[in-house]
């Protein structure tokens, strides 16, 4: 990753540093560096003269560890490209990891760790939305802050948290616009397992279609872990929806689709197409390329994306964690975390977690892979949304992405 | 709800649900059968049958994975190589097992539930270390895949009709062995007696092994045959463990018959809720249904008529 990331406001705060600073002492301010690590830290975080300590909170062992182990990854390359560009205000980053084990209360004791006796300036974390909502009181109360990576239901703004995943209407709404005006979709069947993620994000889709005036032809949800899905495919196959739309995770996503594909619902053919929030290169990897070939998804990153960033993201990537490893949507959010972290930090001028969240909105990222994307006053991310077709090889094929960025709204009017 | 459908089409969904019914069935019995041999015939309370099944599930992985590299002509008809390499390597573990573990623990049938419950914790992790994290893709045969359609409506699918051939061999073969063979007979005196067993000349410690370890192969069967159905990852053994538990449980746990009844029932229970109610509901229901009648018939459906 190229350093054009914040070059210039960065630039310009420095060289306004030297002409204060440079005036009484002589030159000594040209780097950040020289700042003493008082001056960068007020509130006796972990920060020393040449060292930051930062955290990472993530499942690495139990049910989670399929989903988190990317986020980890991804965090580690960002921290380790940082470093070698110079680290934040002249100090490397160092981390302390910590594993939420696949546990809520686990990872709010690790946060409460992180965050009061290791005193780190920041924490990289969390993947479940019940695992956030258990550190959230945590991050509340001793003021840390948390980057957290995944596509989630939304109705959440903590002045704690920077969401850089999307949150639900920037996933849902035009992945609907999409089929029903390039597809001609009119009838959609939704499909969920059953928690509060697949739930909102349902309602506000139901919402939606329901507003261009098309018809939700049924609306299901199935436990976490359910591995038998006939029936329901059989009353798909008899309600003939247009579109599946579907948003079924974990486990049960292998067998979702392996059993879609056995019943003979071919999702190459025009219809029934199958949309899903839910399926990133990751999961594929576990359904196999040839049973899931043929369905859109709608997320804002895939690893294909043409652009210079992402290429020199993937190749870094495969370079720290070797060539068969996949990259989705939540990886790419996990990797800009530490890169959001370090522009604020450096906007601020400081590593105080107060200052931290005051230069964040606004915050932009020119190298992002994913592209442009900006920090909203709300803490989330502006970001285009885009849609995939699955491809046997496992990976998925760019077929749109929205012109604008998509604006965040985590309390959608008129969805709830 | 079906006045809008035809009665070819309604004809036709029947006909689709009744074989999706079935092939529950067939799912629920394959799995249930290892765990009936060790729960029932030997009162193990094995924790760790689902991770025996995904070893089972990994070593078809292993099996695919060489076979397309050294073999690819041959992968057509590798599964059937898989299973039997499933159902070899989850036995030995399974007799391993039973050497290290489970013997000792005869005379403490609770304290088996915290031993194998840690079993499955390590075991989990060890397939984490492994094979990684992230579940893994096992790739099929393309004659396994996709369906025969009878007519526009119908599809069967050709993966749920293996799993059902397997489960009908599997629950045959353990029939024969155990009601036709000399193993059987043994086997069933030691569940009934084991010290007079052991005065007849019965080798009850050889009994107990060889039976534990049958159960242990036969859930590495049905871990091979769920790779065509399910997911292959560490934690996915847990998935299985419940209704494995539920089916045995409230077919009576002495009583093989009683797990086909109860498979059966559970299975057609299940699907057709499933059809007419929404999917959590429907599990609500036959979870609630199975408590009513565990709760008025404490010995589960076929109580076996043994004096102990």
């Amino acid at each position: 990753m190229k350093n054009r990331t914040n070059r210039l406001p960065d630039r310009r705060r420095r060289t306004l540093l030297s002409q204060l600073i440079g005036a009484s002492f002589g030159i000594t301010a040209l780097l950040g560096s020289s700042l003493h690590a008082a001056d960068v830290n007020t509130t006796g975080l972990a920060v020393t003269d040449d060292t930051v300590t930062v955290g990472i909170l993530h499942s690495v062992t139990g049910t989670m560890a399929i989903s988190e182990t990317g986020s980890v990854q991804a965090e580690k390359l960002a921290i380790e490209q940082i470093n070698a560009m110079g680290g934040v205000l002249g100090r490397k980053i160092v981390y302390e990891q910590e594993d939420g084990a696949s546990d809520w209360p686990t990872f709010a004791e690790k946060a409460k760790k992180l965050l009061v006796n290791d005193k780190v300036a920041a924490v990289f974390g969390c993947w479940t939305s019940a695992s956030r909502k258990a550190v959230l009181p945590v991050f509340e109360q001793y003021n840390g802050m948390l980057y957290y990576p995944t596509f989630y239901e939304g109705l959440e703004q903590s002045p704690n948290v920077i969401y850089t995943g999307q949150e639900a209407t920037q996933q849902i709404l035009s992945g609907i616009d999409w089929v029903a005006e390039t597809k001609g979709a009119k009838s959609f069947f939704l499909l969920g397992s059953d928690y509060i993620w697949p739930r909102t994000s349902n309602k506000i889709a139901r919402k939606h279609i329901e507003k261009l005036g098309l018809k939700v032809v049924g609306e299901e949800y199935y436990p976490l872990g359910h591995t038998q899905f006939n029936s329901v495919i059989n009353k798909i196959k008899l309600k003939k929806p247009d579109v599946i739309y579907a948003i079924v995770v974990g486990g049960s996503n292998v067998a979702f689709y392996k059993q879609l594909k056995a019943a003979g619902i071919d999702m190459t053919k025009e219809k029934p197409l199958l949309l899903t929030i839910s399926v990133t290169e990751d999961e594929i990897l576990g359904i196999g390329g040839d049973n899931i070939n043929g369905a859109y998804a709608a997320m804002k990153y895939f690893q294909s994306l043409d652009n210079e960033n992402n290429k020199e993201f993937v190749a870094a990537f495969k370079e720290m964690w070797g060539d068969d490893i996949v990259i989705g949507d939540v990886t790419q959010a996990a990797y800009l975390g530490p890169w959001l972290w370090k522009a604020a930090v450096e906007k601020a001028g400081s590593f105080d977690i107060d200052k931290v969240r005051a230069a964040s909105p606004g915050i932009e990222l020119t190298s992002a892979p994913e592209g442009y994307v900006r920090i909203h006053e709300n803490h989330h991310l502006w970001s285009k949304t885009r849609i995939g077709l699955a491809k046997p090889d496992g990976q998925y094929e760019l077929m749109y992405e929205t012109s604008e960025l998509m604006e965040p709204d985590p309390f959608p009017k008129g969805y709830q | 709800m079906f006045s809008d459908y035809s009665w070819a089409e309604l004809g036709s969904i029947f006909a689709m649900q009744g074989f999706a019914g079935l092939s529950l069935f067939s799912v629920y019995l394959l799995m249930a059968l290892g765990l009936a041999i060790i729960f029932g015939q030997m009162g193990v309370i094995n924790m760790a049958h689902g991770e025996f099944m995904i070893l089972g599930a990994y070593v078809t992985y292993l099996c695919s994975n060489m076979v397309q590299q050294y073999l690819p002509f041959l992968f057509g008809g590798y599964f059937f190589v898989a299973i039997v390499l499933a159902f070899i390597v989850t036995a030995a573990l399974g007799a391993l097992v039973e050497w290290l573990l489970i013997r000792h623990l005869y005379k403490r049938p609770l304290d088996t539930l915290l031993a194998t419950w840690g079993l499955s914790l390590i075991l989990q992790q060890l397939y984490r270390t492994i094979f990684g994290a992230r579940e893994v893709g096992v790739d099929l045969p393309s004659w396994m895949l996709g369906s025969i359609s009878a007519n526009d409506m119908i599809d069967i699918p050709i993966n749920g009709l293996v799993v059902m051939s397997i489960t009908l061999l599997i629950a045959l073969g353990v029939y024969l062995l155990m009601f036709r063979s000399g193993f059987g007979r043994q086997t069933r005196a030691v569940v009934q007696n084991r010290v007079m067993a052991g005065a007849v000349g019965i080798n009850t410690e050889k009994v107990d092994r060889l039976t534990f370890s049958l159960g242990c192969g036969i859930a590495g069967i049905a871990g091979s045959a769920f790779t065509m159905v399910g997911s292959t990852g560490p934690t996915a053994g847990q998935l299985y463990i419940v209704d494995t538990f539920l089916v045995v449980v409230f077919g009576g746990a002495a009583s093989l018959l009683g797990t086909v009844a109860s498979a059966f029932t559970i299975s057609q229970a299940q699907s057709t809720l499933e059809f007419f109610l929404s999917g959590s509901m429907a599990k609500v229901l036959t979870l609630v249904t199975v408590v009513v009648i565990l709760m008025l018939r404490p010995q589960g459906l076929f109580a076996s008529k043994v004096r102990r």
